[in-house]
C-alpha cells in the first residue's frame, strides 16, 4: 500500500518562471518550483529550519531563499546550503510535453 | 532489385540516400515523394536566401542530374495520401507503388498559435521556400512586419526582412530572446545587437489576434497594444508532421517512435528527421539527423549501426551576432558557473562545470572559442588542470595558476589594467607612489582606473596592494554580494551614468560574476532601477521578497497579516463597523492595533487575501503598505484641535503628509510621525522623519529610530508654513530614496553621508529642495495605486491561488 502515484498536476505556464506554486495532493503541501531556465523542482512546502513556507521564497539559480528567516534550501536536494543542516523531503516531478507531473505516496489517501 | 519508397525530399533523406548509394548503388531500385515540387536543397540556408545573400540555385544539394544518375524516380509535387502496410504500398495522388522497404521523412509542420485571424492573407510560417519567396514578395521597402517568436527561426527571418528595408518588430512571448538556447545575459546582449539594427524587440509579450479584413493589418497583444502589419511571420516552432504515418497505423507519440536502428512499429518501415522521436526525444537541428542518416543507410544495407543522440550546439545565422550555446547551462549545487564579461566589447562567455567536467557553454560576442569548448563537453574532458584559466580559451591553457596577487605583481608595468580608460599598471603605480595615494577611490579619482565599468575593480585594488605594501589598510569597502566587487554606492552611480535601465543591462555591463545574480542583489537592483526609472523600467515581481509580491506580512505559520490604512491614524465609526464586520465574516483568528496606530488582522491565508481586500475595497479602504519598504504610516497626536498644549494642526498634516508619500518604494521602511507639541506624544523624535510642531511652526527632524538600535532624531530644519513641511519632507525622503544603499535605513543614511549634506541639499539650497520634490512627485505618477485593488480586480491571480488536486479513488 506504499504505491506512488504520478499527478498531472499543470502546465509549466501554471508556474512563474524564478517562482512557484503551492500544490495540495494527498494531504500534503508541496511547493513546486520553476527556475529561470524552467527546471521544475519539488519539495515539502516547509523550510527544515521552522518550518516557512518555501514556495514564497526567493528562487535564484536552483535555490530558494526561505521567506522566513533567509535560509537557503538547495532545490534538487531538500538540503540547507551554507552553514544551515536540515533538509525538506523531496519529490519526484517532471515535465512531458509542456506537462508537470509530480510523484506523491499514495498510501496517505487511501488509508484515510 | 529491392523497392524503396521514400516520402519527403528534405535534408535528412536526402543525407541517407547518399550514403545509401555509396555503400551500395545497386541494392534499391529507389521512389522519392516530395510534396514541394523540387528535390533536396539545404533548408538551414533559407535565412541568407531570405536576406538576399544567396540565391535559391546556391542552396540546391541534389540537382536533376544527381537523381538521374542514381536512377531515382521522383515523384515531386506530389502529395502522398496514404500508407498501407498490409499489402506494402504507398498510395500517392496519381499513384501506388508497391515498396520492400518505406523510409517515412515527413519532417514537420509549422505550429501556428490559435488566435482569431491566423488564416489571413499575409500571414505566413517560415519553413519553406515557398514561404521564403512569400516573405521576399512582401518585404517592400518601409513595408511593416510582425514576427512571432523571438526563437532560432523568428529571429533570422526578423534580421532577413529588416536587410530587405521592411521596418520588424518581433513579438516574443517569453522573458528574453532565444531562451532555449541562450540565458538572460546573453538574450540581453542579442537583443541590444539586433535592436541596433533597428529591429523592435516586444518580450513577455503575447499574441490575442491578427486583425485585417480581407488581409492582415496588424497584431493585437493581450496587454491592448496593437503594431500594424502588412506581413506576419508566425515562428513559434515545428511539430513533428505524423499525419499519414498515424493513420497507417504506425506507433507514434509525439512523433514517429523508433528503434535505434530507425525501424518504425512496423519491421520493414523506417522513419528518421524532425517527424520521429527516439526515447522521448525529438530533434530540430540538423547534425542528428545527418547521424540518423548513416544509421537508416545501414540498416537498409543490412549492417548493424545504432542511434544515440549527442550533446548539440547552436549558432545564429545572423550576420554580426555572434552566439553560440551548447549542453546544459542550467545552474544547480554541485554545479559551478565561470563567467566572464567584457562589457565594452559587448562580450558574454559562461561555462558550467559539474564536477572536474565542462557541461555547458553559452558564449555572444566572440565565439571564437566555441568549438574548442564543444569538444571539451563531448569528450568529457577532465579540466581540473585548467580550470582558473579555462574560462580564457584554449589559447590560454599550458601555464601553472597563480594566485592573483603574485599574478599582478609580476605583470609589468606596460600591462594594462583599465581597458575603458586605457590606465596601466604603471601609470597607477607611478600615481599611488608620486601623489601618495592610499585608497582605491583616490586612485579612481586620479587614474580614472575602475572608473567606467568598474569590473576591474579588484585589480585596480590589488596593484594599489602591492604597490603600497605594508602600507596598504586592506580594503574598507564593503561589495554588494559575492556577485560583484562593486560596492552598493558604485552601482547606484554606474546605472545612472550608463542609464543602465534592466538588470540583466546592469549585470551584463558591469560584469557581474554570476549569470543572473542572487536574492541579496536581486531585490537590491530591482529597488535602484524602479527608484531611477519610475517610469520606463518595469518592476520585477520575482526580484522582491514575498511580502512586496503579496502586499501582505508573512507570519511564523506562513499566514499573512493585513493592515488597512487609516491616514494619520484617523478612522470613522463606518470604517470601525466596516472592519468589525469583515473581521466577523472571515473569521479573522486575531485583530490587533499596531503600534502605528493601525488596525491588524493577523492569521490570514494566502488565498484569503483577495476576498478580504475586496470587502475593504468596498469599505473605501485601501492597502496600508505595512509590508513595504515605503512609507508606512504617519502616526499623529490630536494637536490642536482639541489638545490644550496642541500649537498646530498635527492631525491634518499627517494626513496631509501620508497622502503625499505613501506608494512609492523607497530602500527600506520608512516611519513618521507628527506631535502637536514638544511633549511629542506621538513619538515623533524616533521616527526616520519627525515633524514637531511649535508655536512659530514646524521643526523637522530625522533619523530617528526605535528598533534594535534607539536613535533620537536630529533637527534638520525649522519651516514656519505646512506647505514648507511637506515640502521638506517629500524632498528629504526623495534624497534619501536616491542616495541610500538598499535596506540602509534613514539614520544610517544620515550618519553615513553627514547630516550636513543633507541639510546642504534640502535646507540651504531652495532649487535643489524643488527638484527633489518634484522628482519625487513624478515618483508618485506611477507609484500611487492601490496595489489591493490591482489584485483584487485579478492581477498576478496565480500568486494568490494554490493547486489543489483532488486524489483519485483507491482502485481497490
Amino acid at each position: 500500500m506504499s504505491d506512488a502515484i504520478w499527478y498531472v498536476i499543470g502546465s509549466l505556464a501554471d508556474i512563474p518562471a524564478r517562482g512557484a506554486r503551492t500544490v495540495r495532493i494527498e494531504g500534503l503541501e508541496i511547493a513546486v518550483f520553476r527556475t529561470a531556465d524552467d527546471h521544475v523542482f519539488a519539495l515539502e512546502n516547509r523550510c527544515p529550519h521552522k518550518g516557512g513556507p518555501l514556495a514564497d521564497g526567493i528562487v535564484h539559480g536552483r535555490k530558494v531563499a526561505c521567506p522566513l528567516h533567509n535560509w537557503v534550501i538547495d532545490l534538487e536536494s531538500g538540503r540547507a546550503t551554507g552553514a544551515d543542516e536540515g533538509c525538506a523531503v523531496e519529490y519526484p516531478v517532471r515535465v512531458d510535453a509542456g506537462e508537470i507531473r509530480l510523484c506523491v505516496p499514495a498510501a496517505r489517501a487511501a488509508a484515510e | 532489385m529491392k523497392k524503396l519508397v521514400v516520402i519527403g525530399a528534405g535534408m535528412a533523406s536526402g543525407r541517407a540516400l547518399e550514403h545509401l548509394f555509396e555503400a551500395d548503388p545497386a541494392a534499391y531500385e529507389v521512389t522519392l515523394f516530395n510534396a514541394e515540387p523540387r528535390g533536396n536543397y539545404n533548408r538551414i540556408m533559407l535565412s541568407p536566401v531570405l536576406s538576399g545573400e544567396k540565391s535559391y540555385e546556391e542552396i540546391v544539394t541534389h540537382d536533376d542530374a544527381w537523381y538521374a544518375a542514381n536512377k531515382v524516380t521522383c515523384r515531386f509535387g506530389e502529395r502522398v495520401t496514404a500508407i498501407d502496410l498490409a499489402r506494402k504500398v504507398v498510395v500517392g495522388t496519381e499513384g501506388e507503388v508497391a515498396y520492400d522497404k518505406l523510409l517515412v521523412a515527413t519532417g514537420s509542420a509549422p505550429f501556428i498559435i490559435p488566435v482569431p485571424g491566423k488564416d489571413l492573407p499575409g500571414v505566413v510560417a517560415y519553413r519553406d521556400l515557398e514561404d521564403t519567396n512569400a516573405m521576399i514578395e512582401a518585404a517592400k521597402p518601409g513595408a511593416r512586419a510582425v514576427v512571432i517568436g523571438g526563437g532560432l527561426l523568428g529571429l533570422e527571418a526578423a534580421a532577413g526582412l529588416r536587410l530587405r528595408g521592411m521596418e520588424v518588430t518581433v513579438v516574443h512571448l517569453m522573458g528574453h530572446l532565444m531562451e532555449r538556447q541562450l540565458d538572460e545575459a546573453a538574450g540581453y546582449l542579442l537583443r541590444k545587437d539586433l535592436e541596433k539594427r533597428g529591429i523592435t524587440i516586444l518580450t513577455n509579450a503575447s499574441t490575442k489576434a491578427i486583425i485585417g479584413s480581407g488581409r492582415v493589418e496588424g497584431v493585437q497583444l493581450d496587454d491592448g497594444r496593437t503594431i500594424s502589419a502588412d506581413l506576419v511571420v508566425m515562428a513559434v516552432g515545428i511539430r513533428p508532421e505524423t499525419t499519414i504515418a498515424r493513420a497507417a497505423g504506425l506507433e507514434v507519440a509525439r512523433g514517429i517512435v523508433v528503434t535505434p536502428q530507425m525501424v518504425t512499429s512496423d519491421p520493414d518501415v523506417l522513419a528518421l528527421g524532425e517527424c520521429v522521436e527516439f526515447q522521448g526525444q525529438l530533434f530540430g537541428l540538423v547534425a542528428p539527423l545527418y547521424d540518423q542518416a548513416k544509421v537508416v543507410a545501414a540498416t537498409l544495407t543490412g549492417k548493424g549501426a545504432s542511434f544515440a543522440p549527442k550533446e548539440l550546439s547552436t549558432k545564429l545565422k545572423v550576420t554580426g551576432c555572434d552566439l553560440f550555446s551548447a549542453g546544459d547551462f542550467s545552474e544547480g549545487s554541485n554545479r559551478e558557473d565561470i563567467v566572464l564579461r567584457d562589457p565594452a566589447r559587448g562580450v558574454y562567455r559562461r561555462v558550467v562545470l559539474e564536477g572536474d567536467h565542462v557541461i555547458g557553454a553559452v558564449m555572444y560576442g566572440d565565439t571564437a572559442e566555441g568549438s574548442w569548448f564543444f569538444d571539451l563537453i563531448r569528450d568529457k574532458a577532465d579540466v581540473s588542470a585548467m580550470r582558473d584559466t579555462l574560462i580564457f580559451g584554449q589559447a590560454y591553457q599550458g601555464g601553472s595558476p597563480l594566485d592573483p596577487m603574485a599574478a599582478v605583481a609580476a605583470l609589468p608595468d606596460e600591462a594594462e589594467i583599465c581597458g575603458c580608460n586605457g590606465v596601466c599598471k604603471g601609470t597607477i603605480v607611478a600615481a599611488v607612489k608620486d601623489k601618495g595615494l592610499t585608497t582605491l577611490e583616490e586612485v579612481r579619482a586620479v587614474t580614472k582606473a575602475s572608473a567606467s565599468c568598474g569590473q576591474c575593480t579588484a585589480k585596480v585594488e590589488q596593484v594599489l596592494a602591492v604597490t603600497l605594501g605594508d602600507a596598504f589598510k586592506g580594503s574598507a569597502r564593503k561589495t554588494m554580494c559575492k556577485c560583484t566587487d562593486l560596492t552598493h554606492g558604485e552601482v547606484r552611480e554606474f546605472i545612472r551614468s550608463k542609464s543602465l535601465k534592466s538588470i540583466p543591462a546592469v549585470m551584463q555591463e558591469l560584469g557581474w560574476k554570476t549569470s543572473c545574480g542572487c536574492a541579496s542583489c536581486r531585490p537590491a537592483l530591482n529597488y535602484y532601477l524602479v527608484c531611477d526609472f519610475p517610469e520606463e523600467y518595469q518592476d520585477d515581481g520575482r526580484s522582491r521578497f514575498v511580502n512586496e509580491r503579496l502586499h501582505a506580512n508573512i507570519q511564523k505559520d506562513g499566514t499573512f497579516s493585513v493592515v488597512p490604512r487609516m491616514w494619520g491614524g484617523l478612522t470613522t465609526a463606518a470604517e470601525l463597523k466596516a472592519i468589525g464586520e469583515i473581521a466577523e465574516k472571515h473569521q479573522v483568528p486575531l485583530v490587533k492595533m499596531t503600534g502605528g496606530q493601525r488596525v491588524d488582522f493577523l492569521g490570514i491565508p494566502k488565498e484569503r487575501l483577495t476576498a478580504i481586500w475586496k470587502d475593504l475595497n468596498d469599505a473605501g479602504m485601501v492597502s496600508g503598505h505595512a509590508y513595504s519598504k515605503g512609507l508606512r504610516t504617519v502616526k499623529t497626536c490630536v494637536g490642536k484641535s482639541w489638545c490644550r498644549f496642541g500649537t498646530q494642526d498635527s492631525m491634518g498634516l499627517g494626513v496631509k503628509l501620508e497622502k503625499l508619500m505613501c506608494g512609492s518604494w523607497t530602500p527600506a521602511k520608512v516611519k513618521l510621525a507628527v506631535s502637536g507639541c514638544p511633549r511629542n506624544c506621538s513619538e515623533a523624535t524616533v521616527k526616520d522623519i519627525g515633524v514637531i510642531c511649535v508655536d512659530s511652526g514646524y521643526d523637522i527632524h530625522v533619523s530617528g529610530a526605535a528598533g534594535l538600535h534607539v536613535r533620537a532624531t536630529d533637527l534638520l530644519c525649522h519651516v514656519d508654513t505646512e506647505e514648507e513641511a511637506l515640502e521638506v519632507s517629500a524632498a528629504v525622503l526623495q534624497m534619501y530614496r536616491e542616495d541610500a544603499f538598499y535596506l540602509e535605513r534613514v539614520y544610517k543614511w544620515t550618519e553615513r553621508v553627514g547630516l550636513d549634506t543633507v541639510k546642504a541639499a534640502i535646507v540651504d539650497d531652495p532649487a535643489s529642495r524643488r527638484a527633489y520634490h518634484e522628482r519625487f512627485l513624478v515618483s508618485q505618477k506611477v507609484a500611487q495605486v492601490d496595489p489591493w485593488a490591482e489584485r483584487v480586480a485579478g492581477l498576478e491571480a496565480q500568486e494568490f491561488t494554490p493547486i489543489v488536486i483532488e486524489p483519485r479513488l483507491a482502485a481497490e
